[in-house]
């Protein structure tokens, strides 16, 4: 799951990671109160799920009170695009009115799991403010790593370790230490998958604060988190994704015409490519899961159905504890329920498939059969009009 | 011979009075597993399904001679039952839920190693030799048995390239699930290892998708020292960056883990690799041909 900056850096600021003073608000009004209280320099970022806001003009500064309620005003209610929105960009509706800090240096603090080593990893750069993968692939000696030990955890010398090579010295080496101990507390305490500050920044003083925060979390962990759970925001999520979130389906949008529904999650990306391979690119993923009800059928056909993008539909069920008789059926009573008008394919395969075949024949609805994923997408492309 | 389990597993299944617990033992029991006990915290001394049902594994494996366990626990429990399994001896635990925290899987994988155990999942469908043990919740009746090995981190995709296989004529020597999380028990290096070692074993398909590094891992050890031939499909070479295809594993994160890369690694270190996942059984012809 994916949190706003500034609910991030209320996250961090509990685990006394230091950042600037500021807050959130959605009115411009407000916005000037803030910066009279914290300002009068002040700072406003959109808050939106997406990085590179700077250059779309999600990020400004305001020299006093009056042009940060001018700025906010026309902040607020904007459509933000960035290289991570995508061309349709995100409604602004919040903002944070933070402290104009004077900056020294910027540099990057990231903490993920690691796959291959089975461990949490802290990443240091001293090149903050640029995209990090930018950095790993361009000049990936300038990333230091430390591993964490699970058993033991994070230790103090891994701390120092990285501070030191960040090249930091005095005061802004011990803060830098601090800093990083405690993003990484708020790291494993909170379940994350991911915690970013990029660009920590230091100050011409020499302190150190995160100027930006990005966190991620394990979304199989978020029941023993509610305070984070609570913090998702579903007008950052897409509709129907949210709409199959509730039945417990897996359903990702995307950008072609042919609909997709496949029971698991490796199928269903599998049934996705042979669509790309015969021509026409798939519509979602949408995994229905291993025990396929016709309830969840049902649904899974409304969702995928109500993407006007969708000119064509397959169905690919390989069954297995699910009987393909049980499918079948839910798919008769989804689409005459439903009335289903696009032109649909249907591949069954496994057990009960002759029972299953015989119910959608003798339904009287109107379907392809496919005895194979590869005839059943063969058969599904010509379909989309393409 | 096959590998990990054969028809001298005995198997404890965790969980075995709960819903998915006890649907899927009776699965098992037909196929003809030797399901030796379960348990069930607070039910021991019932007899559940005809099996006797435990308190704590340790009695299971001390009372049964249980070698292999079973878990069907919900996901919140499931670190500490792979951690009771491993402490009480056995050799094998085999974890069907799903979604269990990374943090619990990170501590329980080194409890494993602190154990000597070897875990197959969490969320995998398990592991199947067919004509001798399943523990899983996979269809039996769509497996034979026979000499292609078949590792894969789906569940249903893995039954098609079952389907695809048998098609071309040729059975299972065992088929395994390593699961769709980031954290997994045995990867594809451990388990290719003991194909290579099983004289039934004559070639690999090896199923992966995106997200991670664990098919570029197991192509330079099959570009290194695996000497049989090894067929590929890779899941999600449509699958848009930072989205998590359904399983909690199978995501494109910082440009990393696409199905570009892994299939790059294995056709540079000789695999047979399908670029449509209807060819993963004529591709296994090919390979033995």
């Amino acid at each position: 799951m994916k949190i706003h900056e500034y609910q991030a850096k209320q996250i961090l600021s509990r685990f006394n990671v230091n950042i600037p003073k500021g807050e959130v608000t959605d009115s411009p009004a407000k916005a000037r109160e803030i910066a009279e209280k914290i300002g009068p320099r002040v700072v406003l970022k959109a808050q939106v799920h997406a990085g590179g806001r700077g250059k779309g003009g999600g990020i400004k500064l305001a020299q006093d009170p009056s042009e940060a309620e001018k700025l906010a005003h026309d902040m607020i209610g904007m459509t933000l695009i960035t290289h991570q929105t995508g061309p349709e960009g995100k409604l602004v509706k919040k903002i944070m009115v933070e402290e104009a800090l004077d900056i020294d240096k910027e540099l990057y603090i990231g903490i993920v799991i690691d796959r291959a080593k089975e461990a949490p990893v802290i990443m240091a750069s001293s090149e903050g403010g640029m995209e990090i993968e930018k950095v790993a692939a361009e000049t990936p000696d300038l990333i230091y790593k430390e591993y964490i030990d699970p058993a033991t955890g994070f230790q103090g010398f891994q701390a120092r370790k990285l501070a030191f090579k960040l090249g930091l010295e005095g005061n802004t080496l011990k803060q830098t230490i601090k800093f990083i101990i405690a993003l990484y507390k708020a790291f494993e305490a909170s379940d994350a998958s991911l915690a970013e500050i990029n660009p920590m920044l230091i100050t011409k003083q020499g302190d150190v604060f995160a100027l930006d925060a990005k966190m991620n979390f394990d979304d199989n962990a978020l029941k023993r988190h509610p305070d984070i759970a609570e913090m998702r925001d579903l007008d950052e999520e897409d509709p129907l994704e949210v709409e199959a979130g509730k039945f417990d389906l897996n359903y990702i949008k995307l950008d072609g015409s042919v609909g997709c529904m496949v029971n698991g999650a490796g199928l269903a990306m599998a049934t996705m490519d042979i669509i790309m391979l015969k021509g026409a690119m798939p519509a979602n993923f949408l995994d229905v899961g291993g025990g396929v009800s016709e309830e969840a059928i049902k649904n899974a056909f409304r969702i995928l159905v109500s993407d006007p993008d969708v000119k064509a539909a397959l169905v690919n069920i390989f069954g297995g504890i699910v009987r393909c008789d049980l499918v079948a059926s839910g798919i008769v009573k989804a689409s005459k329920e439903l009335g289903v008008k696009i032109p649909m394919v249907i591949r069954l395969e496994g057990t009960n498939v002759e029972e299953g075949k015989k119910i959608l024949e003798e339904s009287g609805l109107e379907f392809y059969s496919a005895g194979g994923m590869e005839e059943a997408a063969e058969k599904v492309v010509p379909l989309t009009g393409q | 011979m096959s590998i990990l389990i054969d028809e001298k597993t005995r198997v404890v299944v965790q969980g075995i009075t709960g819903g998915e617990g006890t649907f899927h033992t009776e699965r098992m029991l037909e196929y003809g597993t030797k399901v030796v006990a379960g348990v069930t915290p607070g039910k021991g001394g019932l007899t559940h399904l005809g099996v006797p049902v435990y308190n704590t594994v340790a009695e299971a494996v001390e009372k049964e001679e249980a070698n292999a366990a079973a878990i069907f626990v919900p996901p919140y429990f499931a670190a500490d039952a792979i951690m009771e399994a491993a402490d009480s001896g056995v050799n094998l635990v085999v974890c069907i839920s799903e979604g269990i925290p990374t943090f619990d899987m990170i501590k329980a994988k080194l409890y494993l190693k602190a154990n000597n155990c070897q875990l197959i999942g969490p969320n995998t469908p398990g592991v199947i030799s067919p004509g001798k043990c399943k523990i899983g919740i996979m269809p039996g009746h769509i497996h034979t048995q026979g000499s292609i090995g078949i590792i894969s981190r789906s569940g249903t995709l893995t039954y098609e390239a079952v389907a695809q296989v048998s098609e071309q004529g040729y059975g299972q020597s065992t088929a395994i699930g390593i699961g769709g999380d980031p954290i997994v028990g045995l990867k594809y290096i451990e388990l290719l290892e003991m194909f290579k070692k099983d004289n039934e074993t004559e070639a690999v398909v090896l199923i992966g998708e995106i997200g991670g590094t664990a098919e570029e891992e197991a192509a330079a050890y099959i570009k290194a020292e695996f000497n049989k031939p090894v067929v590929s499909f890779i899941a999600g070479q449509t699958a848009p960056p930072g989205r998590r295809m359904g399983h909690a594993g199978a995501i494109i994160a910082g440009g990393k883990g696409t199905a570009k890369e892994k299939m790059e690694a294995l056709e540079d270190a000789g695999v047979y690799v399908a670029k449509n996942p209807a060819e993963m059984g004529t591709k296994i012809k090919e390979s033995l041909g």
